[in-house]
């Protein structure tokens, strides 16, 4: 650890990375021959993207899950926080009366997209600036938003152990679900139905004068955002606090006779994680091009648990991997099983909708009970090392 | 008034039925310190096969085949999921429990196409009774008693019989009672076995007042059983009842307030925030054993 790294070679990689899914996603504009797997509308994107979404939730969630020890089941709660703050947030104000049409109009009249809109205009290079600083300020409010009620949920919460922390972490997403499809609440919250006409991933895609999509950077977008989260955490967990959360993973009584204070880091390494899945709550909102407190339910917490567990608990680059490979798999790869199939003629047995979701979680079953290491165990990915080829002495990654 | 009364009355028959279910986590946790995810989802599969054998065969027939189907069910599960990683952290097996739900619940959207169920009426529960001038379902009466009637055989059990005093040792020092002879896994399975049994007739008993069944279905009705047993105090069954019944009342007593007041839709969070309360102020529960923390 004492010898300087240089993370040139992983930064240089990422931006190849970049390029690489600015022109995949471009590419069937330039060559309009090629198979519809590179048509915007495939499957392929759609992961692309989802997964770009997810990978940071199953990081964040790792974070505090693999990192620190800290067994939380309340992701799905703070992703819908982030998701509710970015939709209020940036709902054009044109558009509210048409989305609040129930509860006669939204009480929170301001918008963050006419704000900027305001001062940079609503055309051309001006738009585009008012576009992205009102998504980002509206996304890091969604994280501070749910950092703190985290922050607020934190001060019961984090006394408890192990199974208790997770059922009432469990508890907490729960009742806020509740909270925001009450009907009381509807002038804000739009009660149990949905809030759409918010700028998503699409709002990005640089439109020429007729409307024609010149540029698509809907796919670029989530991966700059992930990666540039991805790559904070990255920077916590190898800091001096990310050694204090590991110390207390490993051994609470240890780590506190070694001088650290067990609940103020506690505290912080449960509310980074709920600020980056409130990140990730308002990237699904932009992703699924809605907010609506339904999605996120306790089924979407164990599927991210279940994702961090496959990529293995402790490895940032696992999660991100095993996230890439689970909806890929959810979403695309095995899709087959849910039509009829037929093998010359024989028609092959069994296979109707819902019979992919069986097999699925018949192999994360077989995962859990036989690979409980996951796909990495707690070793990383050295990015460094794969963009220059070099093996680096991998002492200092350790336990 | 007699609305009260109603209201009342359906409280103490959802809280019977979440007794049942609530029984078998807290068996469970008492034994093998582990929040049985699944079991809310097993719960749904005896209703779920409820309906596809009163289909087929006379409902006399079907309601024993399904009890044994569950305890089936609940043991293979048992076997297959938690038995090998008894050796491993708890919150791998917790992480299985949660896989195992998983696959019940995609399971059942496979089988059933998704749609919700519909529960058969069965004759007898499902007839009239007029109390204190109130119109009701037999099973809203008969719940309870049955309940209690459980209860005291299964206390017969756990006080009385040499298994019984195998599940009590266990429970208070695993490894120990591992030393002194106790087949450990055939006490664990007996556990499983009583827990799926109780909830098969859970699922009856519930899906005749609630009769959708969708394979989501278990999920609140699992948690909110697993709350009453923290309530109650975790490892005690009278607690486990008594947690079942006061959250059933309170929740119907959530749902039947006027409609203007618009608080029904937190009755589930109700459960909760109740939780979250006493994990706080009294986290060994009403009536559970204050917590031997082994650090």
């Amino acid at each position: 650890m004492s010898e300087k790294k240089s993370n040139l070679p992983a930064l240089i990689g990422i931006v190849i990375l970049f390029l690489f899914i600015i022109l995949l996603e471009n590419i069937r504009s330039f060559i309009p021959g090629l198979p519809m797997i590179f048509d915007p509308m495939s499957p392929l994107f759609t992961v692309l993207k989802k997964a770009a979404v997810y990978s940071l939730v199953a990081v964040s969630m790792n974070l505090l899950n693999g990192f620190t020890g800290l067994f939380s089941l309340g992701q799905a709660g703070f992703m819908l926080l982030g998701a509710y703050t970015y939709a209020i947030l940036t709902v054009p104000s044109a558009m509210k009366d048409q989305v609040y049409y129930l509860f006669g109009g939204c009480a929170f009249q301001f918008s963050l997209v006419d704000f900027f809109q305001g001062i940079f205009g609503s055309a051309g290079a001006g738009y585009a600036v008012g576009l992205i600083l009102s998504c980002l300020i509206a996304i890091i409010l969604a994280g501070v938003v749910a950092g703190f009620f985290a922050f607020l949920i934190g001060f019961p919460v984090l006394r408890l152990k192990s199974d208790y922390l997770a059922i009432a972490t469990l508890g907490f997403a729960e009742i806020l679900r509740a909270i925001f499809q009450w009907q009381t609440l509807g002038p804000v919250t739009n009660g149990a139905n949905m809030i759409k006409g918010f700028p998503t991933f699409t709002s990005f895609n640089i439109t020429g004068a007729g409307g024609q999509v010149v540029l698509r950077l809907s796919t670029f977008v989530p991966f700059l955002i992930t990666t540039v989260c991805i790559a904070i955490i990255v920077l916590l967990i190898n800091s001096s606090y990310g050694r204090a959360f590991k110390s207390i993973r490993d051994d609470e009584i240890a780590a506190e006779a070694m001088g650290i204070r067990l609940f103020s880091h506690k505290m912080l390494s449960f509310v980074i994680s709920s600020f980056f899945a409130g990140v990730g709550g308002a990237m699904f909102a932009m992703y699924v091009a809605n907010a609506q407190a339904k999605a996120f339910t306790s089924t979407m917490t164990y599927e991210i648990l279940l994702i961090v567990v496959i990529g293995g608990i402790g490895s940032v680059s696992g999660s991100v991997l095993a996230t890439f490979l689970y909806v890929a798999c959810s979403e695309w790869w095995l899709r087959f099983l849910d039509s009829e199939q037929y093998i010359g003629s024989f028609k092959v047995p069994l296979l109707r909708n819902g019979f992919r979701m069986v097999v699925f979680s018949v192999v994360i079953m077989i995962i859990v009970l036989f690979f409980s290491q996951g796909i990495m165990g707690n070793r990383e990915i050295d990015l460094n090392a794969i963009f220059t080829g070099k093996k680096r002495r991998s002492g200092s990654q350790g336990k | 008034m007699e609305y009260a009364i109603s209201v009342l009355l359906s409280g103490i028959s959802v809280g019977g039925q979440y007794a049942l279910i609530a029984i078998g986590y807290t068996l469970v946790y008492g034994i093998l310190r582990l929040i049985n995810f699944a079991h809310g989802d097993v719960f749904m599969v005896a209703g779920l096969m409820g309906i596809y054998f009163t289909a087929v065969l006379p409902i006399s027939l079907s309601l024993p085949l399904v009890i044994i189907l569950t305890v089936l069910l609940g043991f293979t599960i048992e076997r297959v999921a938690y038995k090998p990683l008894r050796d491993a952290p708890r919150m791998s097996v917790m992480i299985s429990a949660i896989g195992v739900s998983y696959l019940l619940q995609n399971t059942a959207t496979y089988v059933t196409g998704g749609q919700p169920m519909t529960y058969p009426t069965i004759p007898f529960l499902s007839g009239t009774v007029n109390v204190a001038g109130t119109q009701t379902k037999w099973v809203v009466i008969l719940t309870p008693i049955l309940v209690l009637t459980l209860v005291v055989l299964l206390s017969l059990l756990i006080n009385r019989t040499k298994v019984g005093m195998a599940m009590r040792a266990v429970s208070k020092d695993f490894e120990t009672s591992r030393l002194m002879g106790i087949r450990i896994n055939s006490v664990i399975s007996v556990t499983f076995i009583i827990g799926s049994a109780l909830a098969a007739v859970g699922s009856v008993l519930f899906f005749t007042n609630y009769p959708a069944i969708t394979p989501m279905a278990g999920a609140m009705p699992g948690l909110k059983a697993f709350v009453a047993a923290v309530f109650g105090g975790i490892g005690s069954i009278p607690g486990a009842v008594i947690g079942a019944f006061i959250i059933g009342i309170c929740e119907t007593i959530i749902k039947g307030l006027p409609s203007s007041w618009d608080v029904s839709v937190f009755s589930d969070a109700f459960t909760f925030a109740l939780l979250i309360l006493i994990l706080v102020f009294k986290p060994q529960g009403l009536f559970g054993e204050a917590a031997t923390d082994k650090v």
